[in-house]
């Protein structure tokens, strides 16, 4: 602990006004802080994690992601989506000449499971909270329900060379 | 009128250091001009008008749908990169000279420091000119650049490294020459700011000398985009904090005495200024929040350390204002609210700086939200962020930087600003633009349009964004004007014959403080506990994950030009 020249213990100053901010600062930070909490771990708005690591290289030799597209687990209630990232566009192609479509019945619970098999890309869907990057070698995966009818776009959100603004795709959700 | 006159300057610099200093803001505002170009550019793109076929003369491979990134990434590199690490060095130069009242220990140190940021940006920019590296300022691999444009980074990074240790030299001396005194407010700031930086790019010299340019060598197969992502963030966000803390220091120690007035607590002042080393690095991965290869736990330790470095951002926003108070008041400022009109609004320089700290209200009330681990999913990789930023390092930082060059520049050449009052109409002009432009980008960020992108020819963007988008290029334009404005008078200024009237003299601006800053604990003035908790936080904060992806490593990337979807194309 430091002293001064005349030997007593020097204190921190703090004006009585800045005092009431600090703890003011400090009460804002954790409120917020316990929000996120509360959010994240009771009502499971939660971020991407860990999922699975791949190569890049041979991704597309082997199942699930030899086939990418729409799996049903079990009909109206629960389906799993693998999309790969490519430069510029998400295979299978939904758009704008479309090798398949992306189906999923209204309230059904959707995974989606994208990875890339170049460089970077971004996937967020709109009008949801799917948001995450597509990195090779990294298997992106997020949950979501789509409660109403209609037609949801997924698009790039990460530079990804000459042709990233022209790369998204649809999800159809019928009734 | 801007800044006082005196007759006598404190200290005098020498001719020598002078140029030395002019030399770092001449670089950083020629990068800054021609950086800018780029802004409106951007802007005018995302409402439909695309001029870039109309300035294929300005550049040799300057074509198609890549101009807007080839832009982009001059526009990013030159701007967040070059313009501030020039003008920081260069700014922290003068306060380290000017506040210990001594010269630099080893001025040639600081000199090839300089000269070899100076190289490091003519290398660099060569294949960015040539569109051989519009892989944007992040550079995330495996996009692969040309294997200059990685070397020009490090010689930028590495100079300005050397001109640290120059500092830090610096400093040492003088605490043996005054063994009594307490380090000068603004000599700590600004050198804390350097060893934060030191500490900080460690992680993006182990992400370019470690994983890419292996890789661009052709040493290696690939790379591991997810490693390479964890070591740019780890400098990443500090990197926000290298630009904010040399204005935070003159938002402190310069602008109440400009606005005439006192520092409000020099030693509060200080203890945010430690809580900003501590807490600037070990925070990542709020970056990564999307990121699949890092942990969700990880994530959420990160997002509460966010919310710590929200603290000395408080701190700083009560200190600076209650100095500004007090200042208004002497100047016979009334009211709640009222004194705010008894501010020097006159003076260029403080107008500047005002209306930098306004926009970055908002801009920190916003950058909670981005910290807020899952709130931020909704805006990740939106024109949110770019929106956010503009109000960080493009006001924040970069209004500030103007309001020190207007008197900075008269400082160090002898010679008047050129029209001050232009030099006001130009900080409210930025800030209109900055307005219109910010609250659009973060509206349609909210709506869902990815940043990054020229959605002037993006197929899927609704008609609901349009106006927005309209906003976006109207701001971004008035913006533009308001810089051209700054970069014109600086210019003036400095290559005009006119030198200021004999004996008179532009002095640096150094605030007192109301509590006598050796009445301050000495714990505030002594680096190593702050240094070891720095170190130690940082390691309990990356070292379980660094050490788990370091040793999980894959490279199975290969590389790819932007332009092609064939490795190595």
């Amino acid at each position: 602990m430091s002293t001064s020249e005349h030997g007593e213990k020097v204190k921190l100053h703090i004006d009585p006004t800045e005092r009431g901010w600090i703890r003011a600062a400090i009460l804002v930070l954790v409120v917020f802080a316990i929000s996120v909490t509360i959010a994240g771990f009771m009502l499971g708005i939660q971020v991407p994690t860990e999922e699975q690591r791949v190569d890049p290289r041979t991704i597309e030799n082997e199942l699930p992601w030899s086939d990418p597209g729409v799996r049903e687990i079990v009909a109206g209630e629960k389906y799993d989506v693998y999309l790969l990232a490519k430069m510029w566009f998400f295979d299978p192609n939904t758009v704008p000449e479309p090798d398949a479509t992306v189906e999923i019945p209204a309230g059904a619970e959707v995974t989606f499971y994208v990875t890339s098999v170049d460089v970077q890309h971004g996937f967020k869907i709109q009008g949801t909270n799917v948001n995450f990057m597509a990195v090779p070698g990294e298997v992106s995966k997020l949950t979501t329900v789509f409660n109403e009818p209609g037609s949801y776009d997924y698009i790039c959100t990460e530079f990804c060379g000459t042709g990233h603004a022209s790369m998204y795709g649809t999800v159809n959700i019928t009734e | 009128m801007v800044t006082e006159t005196t007759r006598t300057p404190v200290y005098e610099l020498t001719k020598s250091d002078k140029s030395f200093i002019g030399w770092h803001i001449f670089f950083a505002v020629t990068a800054l001009a021609v950086g800018s170009i780029f802004g409106p550019l951007q802007a005018l793109q995302h409402a439909g008008i695309d001029l870039y076929p109309d300035l294929n003369f300005l550049f040799i491979e300057f074509n198609g749908v890549n101009a807007y990134y080839q832009g982009l990434t001059l526009h990013g590199v030159l701007n967040a990169l070059i313009w501030t690490t020039f003008f920081i060095t260069g700014f922290t130069t003068l306060v380290v000279i000017r506040t210990l009242k001594r010269p630099l220990a080893i001025p040639l140190l600081n000199r090839v420091g300089f000269w070899m940021m100076v190289v490091g940006l003519v290398v660099a920019a060569v294949p960015l000119l040539g569109d051989n590296a519009s892989v944007l300022y992040t550079f995330y691999p495996p996009l692969e650049a040309d294997v200059l444009f990685y070397l020009g980074l490090v010689l930028v990074v590495v100079g300005s490294w050397i001109e640290g240790y120059g500092f830090y030299i610096t400093l040492y001396r003088w605490r043996k020459e005054n063994p009594a005194e307490k380090t000068p407010f603004l000599a700590l700031a600004v050198i804390l700011n350097m060893v934060m930086w030191q500490i900080a790019t460690i992680g993006i010299a182990a992400e370019i000398l470690g994983l890419i340019l292996p890789m661009t060598f052709g040493w290696v197969g690939g790379i591991d985009p997810q490693l390479s992502r964890t070591f740019f963030w780890f400098t990443g966000h500090p990197l926000v904090y290298f630009w904010l803390l040399p204005a935070y220091a003159s938002w402190y120690g310069m602008l109440p005495k400009q606005a005439g007035g006192k520092l409000f607590s020099d030693s509060l002042a200080r203890l945010a200024f430690w809580l900003f080393l501590l807490l600037s690095v070990p925070l990542g991965f709020h970056h990564q929040f999307v990121d699949p290869g890092v942990p969700a736990g990880w994530k959420f330790i990160h997002s509460l350390l966010t919310f710590g470095v929200g603290f000395p951002s408080l701190l700083t926003l009560f200190t600076v204002v209650a100095s500004l108070e007090y200042a208004a008041r002497r100047r016979g400022g009334k009211g709640l609210f009222g004194w705010i009109r008894a501010l020097p609004w006159g003076d260029g320089s403080v107008t500047a700086q005002l209306l930098a700290g306004i926009l970055f209200i908002f801009g920190g009330i916003g950058g909670v939200a981005n910290a807020s681990y899952n709130v931020n999913l909704v805006l990740h990789n939106t024109t949110w962020v770019p929106g956010h930023f503009h109000l960080t390092v493009a006001s924040a930082v970069t209004l500030s930087f103007f309001g020190i060059s207007y008197w900075l520049v008269p400082h160090i050449t002898g010679k008047p600003l050129w029209r001050p009052k232009l030099a006001v109409v130009s900080s409210w002009v930025y800030f209109a633009g900055m307005l219109i432009f910010s609250n659009a980008m973060h509206t349609i960020g909210l709506l869902g349009a990815p940043r990054r992108t020229p959605l002037g020819l993006a197929p899927y963007v609704p008609d609901e964004w349009n106006g927005h988008l309209f906003r976006v290029a109207v701001g971004g334009a008035i913006m533009w004007i308001g810089l051209m404005m700054f970069v014109v008078i600086i210019a003036v200024t400095a290559w005009q014959r006119k030198r200021l009237p004999e004996g008179e003299h532009i002095d640096v601006p150094v605030a007192e403080s109301l509590d006598d800053p050796n009445n301050a604990p000495a714990w505030l003035d002594r680096w190593k506990p702050w240094l070891i908790a720095t170190v130690v936080l940082i390691i309990l904060a990356y070292g379980p994950q660094l050490i788990d992806q370091i040793f999980g490593i894959e490279s199975t990337s290969p590389g790819f030009s932007p332009q092609s979807p064939v490795p190595g194309g």
